[in-house]
């Protein structure tokens, strides 16, 4: 009897809370986890940055298997959460499924695509990441000596090869002749996480020539950097601004803005205007990292050449393939 | 040495395990400042007082009665088969394989040609493996190990590069057709004035669990073959004499305990996503093992231990929901239960063997009266 009893007031005390939950924002981090100083990690800073400013609290999780997904959308939507934001591809199609039950409660997927008209309640945000990739491929050529650049990527699938392609079309756009070697860290999910088997393919491509390498890769790439480092190559790091992770020997890095994706939507709360945004360089969603830490390394021409290219991308007049779009690379073979 | 009854090596050992297994979880959850009475209340309410809870709970123990048998009947033999996961992946893809490119009028008939191409599937991934066991004496451990990662790669392969609709970014199948879904509780147990079960994953795949419980006890105890396994398994070269074929026997139960496992594809992939993602297994087939260790290899023992990982899964996701316990800690939790219920099993036993044995000396010393 005592027993029911205080179970009956933890779910009491939990419908309480659930209560004064109400309008709070939700995050769900995917697999790769929070503290991937990259893609989640980006999204985790400015979650942070929206409650610091505002004083505003948010609940978040860290997903651990894929029932989950379905699971932490309807658990929060049920307690009131307004909007819940998802990082990761993987979260649209849980969306598509779980939306209709909650048509009150926004959702909001970062980097998946869930159709608008089906559902008015869900907002897609996705990034060109093949234009920040080529823009740091233009950076990379520039300042490759051995006229060798590489690239680490996570798991091989659709998004990393778009970052790859990206890349290597900015290499190619500077000389033609330029050799771009690409490598995927592996086909499971652990390839996030992987920081020892990233050193060894950094390795691998720098007694193959490389001197400067691009890591898209979560978790994994904290191995490409710090190898690089040692072995005295540069490095490019990416969604979140890594250069600080070694000063003077990272490049540059692809800039993938899902840190102020996350705090918009915090922002605008459950008004959030739903639909399909796609973060190109021109809304400065995506684009290259410069700050104190690799300001010596970027030369005036490199800047400028990068400078230009850019304002023609965002003209039109320079086209960057995505190889989403067909699954098919131009500069690059899988 | 004198044995324990039956009901303390069955009962009692498992359960002072599990009690060893929560203090020491409540001490870490103490040590980072949580509070260990309301996480446990968390994960009871969130796993067993919700019909969604249930729904989870028995979804995960459905995944992990089907590995927890595979390693079983493997280990009935003496053979370790560490490669329940990738057998369980490849059974997913004969799943895909059937769902997507065959019509099905209704989800029974479906189901029924989805399971044998599950089992097919697994059984096939783990032929190779036992045949090399068999005949050239690969180490059985080695080879399913190193056959899950290959599993890994064509699953891959396959994702990315040929079942993946034009356009789509996430590696996995399309959507498998309307027909081929599986009932959930939730559709056979929810009315209008209950709605049991709501949203969560639990479907009729579970029953097939049971059953595949109930074959398994009927085969190792009531067959022939059952008996030629577990013969090979107490001692190979009496089982020769007896004239088993080793080979024959070796493969017969690796085929068994392959399909076992490639049976866990069809609640991932037609119980739950209803398309086949990269990543279904999640780990399950590694579960498997301490499934079958806290079981002693017995389907009822198999299918408890394997609610209580169900529960542990649930309850570690209603704690990463709403508390700040990390999910690395909710893994050391699930991760001591199986340290101290598998590999620390003889700590519990030997002291309890002892006082058993004491008890049984003092009770021969003082003749009844």
């Amino acid at each position: 009897m005592t027993m029911m009893k205080s179970l009956l007031g933890a779910t009491a005390a939990l419908a309480l809370t659930s209560g004064a939950a109400l309008a709070d924002p939700a995050l769900i981090y995917d697999l790769g986890g929070k503290f991937d100083k990259s893609f989640n990690e980006a999204a985790f800073n400015g979650a942070e940055r929206w409650a610091e400013e505002t004083g505003g609290s948010y609940r978040d999780i860290e997903l651990q298997s894929e029932a989950q997904r379905e699971q932490a959308l309807r658990r929060f939507a049920e307690a009131g959460f307004n909007p819940i934001i998802t990082t990761g591809f993987s979260m649209s199609t849980p969306i598509d499924n779980v939306a209709g039950d909650y048509p009150d409660t926004k959702f909001v997927t970062i980097d998946g695509y869930v159709d608008p008209e089906e559902h008015p309640n869900v907002k897609s945000i996705l990034f060109a990441e093949e234009q920040g990739s080529y823009l740091v491929g233009m950076l990379a050529a520039m300042a490759s000596e051995t006229n060798t650049v590489s690239f680490v990527g996570g798991m091989d699938i659709p998004l990393i090869r778009a970052f790859a392609c990206g890349y290597a079309q900015g290499a190619k756009a500077v000389s033609d002749d330029i050799e771009v070697i690409a490598n995927m860290t592996g086909t499971t999910p652990a390839a996030w996480n992987d920081p020892v088997k990233g050193s060894e393919l950094t390795n691998a491509q720098i007694s193959q020539g490389s001197d400067v390498v691009f890591a898209a890769a979560g978790g994994t790439g904290i191995g490409v950097l710090q190898t690089a480092a040692d072995k005295d190559i540069l490095s490019i790091g990416v969604d979140s601004n890594q250069n600080y992770l070694h000063p003077g020997q990272v490049l540059t890095s692809m800039l993938k803005r899902v840190d102020v994706a996350t705090y918009d939507a915090m922002q605008a709360g459950a008004d959030l205007e739903t639909g399909v945004e796609t973060l190109a360089l021109e809304d400065n969603g995506v684009g290259y990292a410069l700050d104190d830490n690799n300001r010596e390394l970027i030369t005036e021409e490199m800047q400028a050449a990068v400078d230009e290219a850019r304002q023609k991308i965002i003209d039109g007049e320079i086209e960057v393939h995505d190889y989403r779009s067909d699954d098919s690379c131009p500069a690059l073979s899988f | 040495m004198d044995r324990m009854p039956a009901w303390a090596d069955a009962v009692l050992v498992p359960l002072i395990s599990l009690l060893l297994a929560a203090l020491l979880s409540a001490l870490v959850i103490l040590g980072i400042g949580e509070n260990p009475i309301e996480a446990l209340k968390l994960m009871v309410e969130g796993a067993l007082l919700r019909s969604a809870g249930w729904g989870y709970t028995l979804y995960y123990a459905t995944n992990f009665i089907f590995t927890g048998l595979a390693v079983s009947v493997a280990f009935h033999a003496k053979l370790f088969n560490i490669g329940g996961e990738g057998q369980a992946m490849i059974g997913g893809l004969g799943v895909a394989l059937v769902c997507l490119y065959l019509p099905w009028p209704h989800w029974s008939l479906a189901l029924v040609a989805a399971s044998v191409a599950a089992a097919l599937f697994g059984a096939v991934w783990a032929f190779i493996p036992a045949y090399l066991q068999a005949k050239r004496g690969s180490h059985i451990v080695i080879t399913t190990i190193m056959f899950n990662f290959i599993a890994a790669a064509l699953l891959n392969y396959l994702l990315v590069n040929v079942m993946k609709p034009e356009g789509q970014q996430d590696p996995a199948t399309a959507i498998f057709p309307a027909a081929t879904h599986l009932p959930t509780f939730q559709d056979m147990f929810a009315t209008e004035a209950m709605p049991l079960f709501r949203g969560s994953p639990g479907n009729v795949t579970f029953f097939l669990a049971i059953a595949a419980c109930l074959v398994v006890w009927a085969l190792i105890w009531r067959t022939r073959l059952g008996y030629e396994i577990r013969a090979l398994g107490h001692s190979e070269s009496a089982a020769r004499y007896a004239g088993i074929s080793p080979v024959r026997t070796i493969v017969i139960a690796m085929l068994i305990s392959g399909a076992l496992a490639g049976l866990m594809g069809v609640n991932t992939a037609m119980g739950e996503a209803e398309r086949l993602v990269m990543n279904a297994t999640e780990g399950a087939g590694f579960i498997g093992i301490a499934v079958a260790l806290m079981g002693r290899n017995h389907p009822i023992g198999v299918f408890l231990a394997a609610i209580l990982f169900g529960f542990l899964y649930q309850g570690g996701a209603e704690l990463a929901l709403w508390t700040n316990i990390p999910r690395e800690l909710i893994v050391v939790i699930q991760a001591l239960v199986i340290l101290f219920t598998g590999a620390l099993d003889n700590m519990v036993r030997m002291p309890l063997e002892r006082v058993f044995a004491a008890r049984r000396r003092a009770a021969r010393k003082t003749p009844a009266e």
